[in-house]
């Protein structure tokens, strides 16, 4: 199946009302639960308003965001999106590139192959959280603290010393699944006789690699790239579960939700969501600059 | 069609010891459900040879709480699923097969919907919930799945009813096929692998969403993914408790994942990958 | 059976103008064919008719009635398509059935017409098969008969042949015309095979660029093009044309002469090289190329033995000449006449020497 078309318009006058009608649910559901909230967030970012103290509600105009800028812990969480986002990138992007790579060469099996690559995306992030935090990485009793003493390492104590590597660890698992099988599928679509031209052509296997292979996987990697994003952005649970906040390990999203579930300052942290709607919708516009033509290429 | 160059044995091992390495949490977790705590934590820890046991099992599924959720699990996920559904169908239909100059762009609009953070919306959502008593509530956490997952639904379905041939169904219009039947009895048949995938993967994600099913609910309509999360209390971990209750969370969404891969991922990826 | 009328129809899409004020009558229980090359606007003008797309401008008139802006299941007409569009979940029986069952036509009544149909299409015994186990000509029966069973006020095909090979293709060019004939149903017929439109029609509707070129009766727009594009287009192997001092000759700023109205005769007046013969077995096709550059090709007996690279003389009968002035429209005092068939006649002896 090729990338869908994006529709021109030809509509049939005897359809359109009927088309109107039956796309205007939709639209409506998302206006109303998607679009419409944001004016309260910006109104809140705007007003003295803790859930706590009775405060006046007053109009503070830019306060909320001066002390949110301010406040030595909006830099790091928005440092730690980032590196979260760019570790989990090239985490599972590297692993299922390589192991598309190595599942397209063998046939025999591939099917359970496949089963046992996909298996960590349909785990739910609270349980796949759990479960390398204290079956894996627990520096006594875990599978990886048995595993360097075999090597004769000591064991790394993850969440102590490297907590938002250890919680890039995580969700990269979780997304290596979903990379491996879009690299996988696009290789498969991959013209063989190209490839095996270039091998009559006495090319090398890194050339071939290089030349030929590298440049096809560009869009699915763009679009892989793109996708994770989107989602890593909301990156909540896996935080929650582990290490429930703090310095080291706050993205932007936890911030958000410590200031207002814990701290209880609505304004402040408002005025972090709306930072962090015009963060996502640049990071989004960057996005599909680089990548927008493969959606409808 | 032949290969220049199948996979050498070495590389075949590799492979497979690769795969069994990315599934290997699971695994081990699934190993850790059937032994007593000792043997959980046991150091080094036991592979195969302990005694196996489904006290674990047992105590997760008495407990209250389990089967709570499960429940709480099954009319959000599904819920909000069919929800989704009954919304997504008519919009897909109407953007596939009586396009105006407006449908680019409101799928456009659609999709970006989702590049909104959640967390952008948190507040006002939680306050309004909070002050209607939507709050611990399952029709609260559906509506905020289905806006959520409305858009990837849409699209996908979009994708899927481009494939259908529009002759089909232009030859039902002119046999006089009003458009409810025209798409109960010629489109869904025709479409209904990707009917069904879509389904799938909106309820696998519903199943799986952790953001608002841990904030917007309490006790009452705390789904799986709430109950797995209160394992994090570091007040005595049991591990095999754990992976058994993780199991018991997990087995469902898991199946339908393995039984349909290959449509979620394109619906995934929207179709633009081949 | 209904008289089908277009007043001014125009339909615009988003960068070209497809159908431009068309004015056209196709008779009550005839056979029209829409013809032209890819493009020019036919399967659109059918799409009109059938009410698949949205008259931008005009009127459409079915049975004196405007229905330029009714649903097409109000129109009373039925459709072909071009890849058949059967329902693939439903046996043929049930994809016949559709439509009378849609309009909740008593069962009994759509048994006995489904029958009636299958045993006129030769289908009585694929009834219960899906479209997939089905060959290419059987699914185009289905098609037409799906289209039959709802007794419409006219046929409507969209290039209905054009995905089957080619014996089967006039076998069924053949079969369709006889059913029409037989049941007197007014037809629409689209196709861009002009050799089509000539065997099937009673009336051929040459288009292009969104307008109508020529209507009139196969021989009618055969004989009497009204211009350079009509006359080039209808007829195979195509009139020659031949500018420069050729069409000086007759007064004109291009001429042509159909193939059949060549003849290579000692002495004519233009001597040329022959560059390739094509052996058809009933006849020959000899490619030649006048001193001047012009090519030509001319339809020859088998018994007339020439080789590649010889040196021929070709002779025109001037009835036979189309004369065209320089933006292609046809002279009057054409060839092409009464006469006709007796200049050919001569031109076939000579042939023969």
């Amino acid at each position: 199946m090729t990338s869908p078309t994006l529709p021109t318009g030809s509509g049939r006058s005897y359809l359109r009302l009927q088309a109107r009608i039956l796309t205007a649910p939709a639209i409506l559901l998302l206006v109303l639960c998607a679009i419409l909230p944001l004016v309260p967030t910006i109104y809140y970012s705007l007003i003295d308003f803790r859930l706590l103290a009775s405060t006046s509600h007053d109009f503070v105009g830019v306060a909320n965001y001066s002390r949110l800028i301010t406040d030595p812990g909006f830099l790091p969480a928005i440092g730690n999106t980032l590196l979260l986002n760019g570790l989990v990138l090239t985490i599972s992007i590297l692993a299922g590139l390589g192991m598309a790579m190595l599942i397209d060469r063998v046939i025999a099996g591939r099917g359970l192959l496949r089963l046992l690559v996909i298996s960590p995306f349909f785990v739910m992030p609270p349980v796949a959280a759990l479960i390398w935090k204290n079956l894996l990485m627990q520096p006594v009793a875990g599978l990886f603290a048995w595993i360097s003493g075999i090597f004769g390492a000591t064991a790394v104590d993850w969440f102590s010393t490297i907590p938002l590597v250890s919680i890039s660890l995580i969700v990269a698992w979780q997304w290596v699944p979903f990379a491996c099988l879009v690299l996988l599928t696009s290789l498969q679509s991959f013209d063989r006789e190209q490839r095996e031209a270039a091998e009559l052509d006495g090319a090398s296997s890194w050339a071939i690699f290089r030349h030929l292979t590298l440049p096809h996987l560009a869009r699915p990697i763009a679009i892989v790239v793109m996708i994770e994003t989107i989602f890593l952005l909301g990156l909540f649970a896996e935080i929650y579960v582990t290490t429930g906040g703090g310095r080291a390990t706050n993205n932007l999203a936890f911030l958000i939700y410590s200031q207002v579930m814990l701290q209880y300052d609505v304004g402040v942290a408002s005025a972090a969501g709306v930072v962090a709607v015009v963060f996502a919708n640049i990071l989004a516009l960057i996005m599909i600059r680089l990548v927008g033509r493969s959606l409808e290429a | 069609m032949y290969r220049t160059s199948p996979a050498s044995a070495a590389l075949r091992i590799v492979t497979w010891v690769l795969a069994l390495a990315i599934a290997a949490p699971l695994l081990w977790a699934l190993l850790a459900s059937f032994k007593s705590e000792l043997e959980a934590i046991a150091s080094p820890p036991r592979f195969l040879f302990f005694d196996w046991t489904l006290d674990n099992y047992r105590a997760v599924l008495e407990s209250g709480d389990y089967l709570h959720s499960l429940r709480n699990s099954l009319i959000i996920a599904g819920g909000s699923s069919l929800l989704v559904m009954a919304l997504a169908v008519p919009a897909a239909w109407a953007m596939a097969f009586a396009p105006t100059q407006h449908t680019r762009g409101i799928l456009l609009w659609m999709l970006s919907t989702k590049m909104l953070p959640a967390v952008g919306v948190l507040i006002p959502i939680f306050l309004f919930y909070r002050d209607w008593g939507l709050l611990d509530t399952q029709l609260g956490v559906i509506l905020l799945l289905t806006t959520g997952n409305l858009p990837i639904a849409v699209w996908m379905l979009y994708a899927n009813f481009n494939e259908v041939p529009g002759e089909i169904l232009e030859a039902a219009r002119m046999d006089g096929a009003s458009i409810v039947q025209e798409v109960l009895r010629v489109l869904a048949p025709m479409a209904l692998p990707g009917l069904a995938s879509t389904f799938f993967l909106i309820f696998t994600l519903a199943w799986n969403e952790s953001f608002w099913s841990l904030n917007v609910t309490t006790t009452d309509a705390a789904p799986l993914t709430a109950f797995v999360a209160a394992f994090s209390n570091p007040e005595g971990l049991f591990w095999a408790r754990l992976s058994a209750a993780s199991m018991l969370s997990i087995a469902p969404v898991l199946i339908i994942g393995w039984l349909c891969q290959r449509q979620l991922v394109r619906g995934l990826t929207f179709g633009a990958v081949k | 059976m209904s008289e089908i009328v277009l007043e001014g129809v125009s339909k615009r899409f988003a960068d070209h103008v497809a159908s431009d004020a068309i004015d056209l009558v196709i008779p009550d229980g005839k056979f029209t064919v829409l013809v032209g090359p890819s493009g020019c606007g036919k399967t659109t003008l059918l799409r009109l008719i059938a009410g698949l797309e949205d008259v931008d401008e005009g009127r459409l008139l079915i049975d004196g009635v405007d229905m330029a802006h009714t649903a097409p299941v109000a129109r009373g007409l039925a459709m072909v398509f071009q890849s058949y569009a059967l329902y693939p979940h439903m046996s043929v029986r049930r994809n016949l059935g559709f439509a009378l069952m849609v309009n909740r036509t008593p069962k009994a009544e759509i048994a006995r017409r489904v029958e009636q149909v299958a045993k006129m299409l030769d289908l009585d015994k694929l009834l219960d098969r899906k479209p997939a186990a089905l060959s290419g000509g059987q699914r185009q029966r289905v098609a037409i008969g799906r289209a039959l069973v709802r007794q419409p006020k006219a046929f409507l095909f969209d290039e209905p042949l054009s995905n089957l090979d080619a014996s089967l293709r006039t076998q069924m060019r053949f079969e369709i015309r006889r059913l029409q004939q037989e049941l007197g149903i007014t037809a629409v017929y689209v196709t861009h095979d002009q050799g089509e439109a000539m065997t099937m029609a009673d009336n051929i509707v040459v288009l292009r660029a969104g307008r109508i070129e020529q209507v009139g009766a196969p021989l009618e727009v055969y004989r009497r093009p009204v211009n350079r594009f009509v006359a080039g287009f209808i007829g195979s192997p195509k009139m020659n044309f031949l500018n420069g001092r050729h069409a000086e000759r007759y007064d004109a700023a291009t001429i042509g002469i159909r193939p059949e109205h060549l003849g290579v005769v000692a002495g004519g007046s233009m001597p040329c090289t022959v560059r390739t013969i094509e052996h058809l077995g009933s006849e020959a096709l000899i490619h030649a190329e006048v001193d001047d550059g012009s090519k030509l090709i001319a339809r020859v007996s088998e018994n007339l033995h020439v080789v590649v690279g010889q040196r021929i003389e070709i002779d025109v009968d001037p009835a036979c000449v189309h004369r065209f002035d320089a933006d292609g429209k046809t002279l009057p005092n054409n060839g092409v006449s009464q006469t006709n068939l007796a200049v050919s006649d001569n031109i076939t002896s000579l042939n023969t020497k």
